[in-house]
């Protein structure tokens, strides 16, 4: 075997390992051993306050997937099935917004609805479901489009409606795929905080939204550790119940490569797609559209005096509110140029002791990806606790920020990256070894070259995530250190016209920023490798 | 089934052209009228009432559009579908009297053996109990008894092909369609299952059309073969 030495394999692993430790690690041991005692979860689980934010957090979550669920299924079986004018826009738009950052989203759905649905739960349903929708597409259509249509064909020549097909064919086929797509639109609004921060009211706050204000407004360091372990028991339940229920409904079906998209043909599809599609149209764009005007709009009309005034901190002469939104933006670009850098190199030295490595790089791989997992609430929350005290005291440090949000975006460089080494032909090292090279040559010729590219995608990720992290940020950003979605956040939750408008015209600079991000790795990503991927 | 009636074919096909819009290899989804693929080209096709008839052309002349059109599951530019002398062109597939096996079976891969034969019988409101039994009995004939509660996934090729036909059989369709029912077996299952399918198909006194490109295959199973180029 030409095996790489255990020096470079250890050289590679030695840095992510180390960082995984300081950095999310021991924080979550501190979360656990220092704040937790029996006073303490005594005390928590003894409030009703408590229970009401659960019972909030659970049902707000029930009801979102629910409605995301039902508003998805005909989106995914039309752009599964129907070939159409518009169709690349349709899925271009849902992914758009699936990508959002959160605060985005919420000011997003605070722009669109009138002052009298704003801060309800209805509001933060409804993101959740625009936000979510992607999910289901995505998730669902992926099976549907691989599903046979001549299965549904079948049934009907047997006698079986369309409603029969419908209920006894497509719906068993499709269950597992919805159990999926179900179970990660509850993880998301479960732990939903960005959305709530901007659209949620006093009696309308997750369990994650109560852990930031235990923490930071109120000083309840113990509470809020307690609701955080809390979140991720029920977290750990969902996951596994669902992991089972997948395995017990999946079937061995007849996947097709892909069945042949079609144009729809009689009256009723032309309808049926029409509608569909207009209506995804008009979901997922409306959110948007409504951030855009309401940058431009003021109570004396169409102005682009928030676009102008974003450099000013004076809201009137001598009157300074504290929030810079110029300052944020250089914030965020600063902060994403290090948490990038940081994140590619863990990433990159990541990916080749994972797939360099067997049973190790196995263990290293679960534990770079355990921070997504866990949420970054969670993780911000552990190291604003941790990083306070000499001589760890690292809370005005410039690098925490990038740090915590490189540990978020290091699990995305290393799945984007060990998929395309995985794919590399190990045959090729082989070749290059009878032809004289020694294996760490061979490795170097063969397998590292393609490394490149997946890390120009994954460093394209790290900034999109960097730019609109929220969850983290809003625990460990110094005062002055604003970054864009918290800056967004402050300016929307003051009272004041042009205050509102500045946060809209952030908001949107930020969306189109992520956008654009996103259009580049969708652009970057093609095979590269001569092995077919899986 | 209707011996009696003479005059009444059991399955005529009028004048059935079927285009195709053929996609640009760039652009966006727009078509011209004029990439259009012609795939049948005015066919017509006459079968009597029991009559097996074979249906022999090369891959990719249409045979299988025919029998989807004769479904109902593609719709023809123009042309006629007659079942038993009523018109069921405009008719969608599930109430057409129409049943199909497919040249890969699609059986249910959620149900049991069992549950895909009685599927039919279920479609049309025939109770539990009696399509169960109708079910078992289909079974029986496709020489597959004691395999009720096998898994669909579990089946060997032939066996699969045996559900697929009881099930087809088993919603008592007016009209069979085969679509290349036995491509794909080794040779001597194929052999063993051609003169049980035409046993079968003469059996039940189904009027059946049997999409082929193998001749003996044909002769052993259909009363008469035709060419759709002929058609």
């Amino acid at each position: 075997m030409n095996r790489l030495p255990r020096w470079l394999l250890i050289a590679l692993a030695v840095g992510p390992t180390a960082g995984l430790a300081a950095f999310y690690v021991w924080p979550f041991v501190t979360l656990v051993v220092e704040a937790v005692d029996a006073t303490v979860l005594a005390d928590t689980f003894g409030r009703a306050a408590t229970w009401e934010v659960v019972w909030f957090t659970l049902w707000q979550a029930v009801a979102s997937t629910v409605v995301t669920i039902a508003v998805g299924l005909a989106p995914a079986y039309v752009l599964a099935r129907h070939d159409f004018r518009g169709r690349t826009v349709i899925v271009g738009l849902l992914t758009a917004m699936f990508v959002l950052p959160t605060v985005v989203m919420g000011a997003a759905f605070l722009a669109l609805l009138p002052d009298s649905l704003d801060r309800t739960v209805w509001a933060v349903i409804g993101a959740h479901v625009v936000f979510n929708l992607a999910v289901v597409v995505r998730v669902v259509g992926s099976l549907w489009e691989h599903l046979p249509t001549d299965m549904e064909a079948a049934a009907a020549t047997l006698g079986a409606s369309r409603w029969k097909v419908a209920t006894q064919i497509s719906w068993p086929l499709v269950r597992p795929a919805v159990t999926a797509a179900a179970t990660i639109v509850f993880l998301f609004t479960f732990t939903s905080y960005g959305v709530i921060r901007i659209l949620g009211a006093p009696g309308t706050r997750t369990i994650e939204v109560e852990v930031w204000r235990r923490a930071t407004q109120l000083g309840d360091i113990g509470g809020a550790a307690v609701l955080a372990l809390l979140q991720l028991a029920v977290l750990i339940v969902i996951v596994s119940w669902s992991t089972i229920a997948q395995r017990r409904h999946a079937q061995a079906i007849g996947l097709v490569p892909t069945s042949a998209r079609r144009r729809p043909r009689t009256v009723g599809e032309r309808r049926f797609v029409t509608l569909v599609a207009g209506a995804v149209l008009l979901i997922a764009a409306a959110p948007l559209v409504a951030l855009v005007v309401r940058s431009f709009s003021t109570p004396t009309g169409w102005s682009t005096a928030a676009w102008n005034d974003l450099g000013r901190t004076e809201i009137r002469p001598g009157i300074r509110i504290g929030i810079d939104p110029v300052e944020a933006i250089v914030n965020s670009l600063t902060n994403a140029a290090w948490a990038t850098a940081f994140a590619v190199v863990i990433g990159a030295l990541a990916s080749l002791a994972i797939v360099g490595a067997g049973r190790a790089g196995r263990a290293l791989d679960g534990g770079l990806m355990l921070p997504l997992a866990t949420s970054a609430v969670t993780i911000g929350f552990g190291m604003l606790i941790t990083f306070d005290t000499a001589p760890v005291d690292w809370r005005a440090s410039w690098w925490l920020v990038p740090v915590g949000h490189a540990l978020i975006a290091v699990p995305f460089v290393v799945r984007t990256c060990v998929g395309v080494l995985r794919s590399v032909d190990p045959a090729m090292g082989d070749a290059a070894a009878t032809l004289g090279a020694s294996p760490v040559r061979a490795w170097r010729a063969t397998l590292v070259p393609y490394l490149w590219r997946p890390l120009a995608v994954g460093s394209v990720l790290a900034a999109a995530i960097s730019l609109g992290e929220f969850g983290a940020t809003s625990f460990i950003s110094r005062s002055g250190g604003e970054t864009m979605p918290i800056a967004i956040e402050q300016l929307l939750g003051r009272t004041g016209s042009i205050l509102q408008a500045q946060g809209f015209a952030l908001a949107t600079l930020l969306a189109a920023t992520t956008v654009i991000l996103v259009v580049i790795v969708e652009r970057l990503q093609s095979p590269v490798t001569g092995r077919a991927q899986r | 089934m209707n011996d009696g009636v003479v005059d009444q074919p059991g399955l005529e096909v009028r004048d059935v052209t079927v285009s195709f819009v053929v996609p640009r290899a760039k652009g966006s989804g727009d078509h011209d009228p004029s990439d259009r693929h012609l795939v049948l080209d005015s066919i017509s096709l006459l079968m009597r009432t029991g009559e097996v008839v074979a249906l022999l052309g090369p891959s990719g002349s249409g045979k299988s559009t025919l029998l989807r059109v004769i479904a109902g599951i593609i719709v023809a530019d123009s042309g006629r579908v007659l079942v038993h002398g009523a018109d069921v062109t405009a008719r969608p597939t599930h109430r057409r009297g129409v049943g199909m096996v497919f040249q890969d079976n699609q059986l249910f891969p959620h149900m049991s053996v069992l549950d895909n034969v009685a599927f039919g019988p279920k479609m049309v409101g025939v109770a539990r109990s009696e399509r169960a039994e109708r079910a078992v009995r289909w079974l029986g004939r496709v020489g597959l008894a004691g395999f009720e509660d096998r898994r669909v996934t579990d089946l060997s090729g032939g066996e699969a092909k045996r559900v697929a036909l009881a099930r087809t059989l088993a919603g008592e369709p007016a009209v069979v369609l085969l679509d290349e029912p036995l491509t794909g077996l080794d040779r001597e299952l194929h052999d063993r299952l051609a003169s049980e399918l035409g046993a079968l198909l003469h059996d039940a006194n189904v009027t059946a059309l049997l999409v082929t490109h193998d001749r003996d295959e044909a002769a052993t199973i259909a009363d008469r073969t035709a060419h759709l180029t002929d058609l």
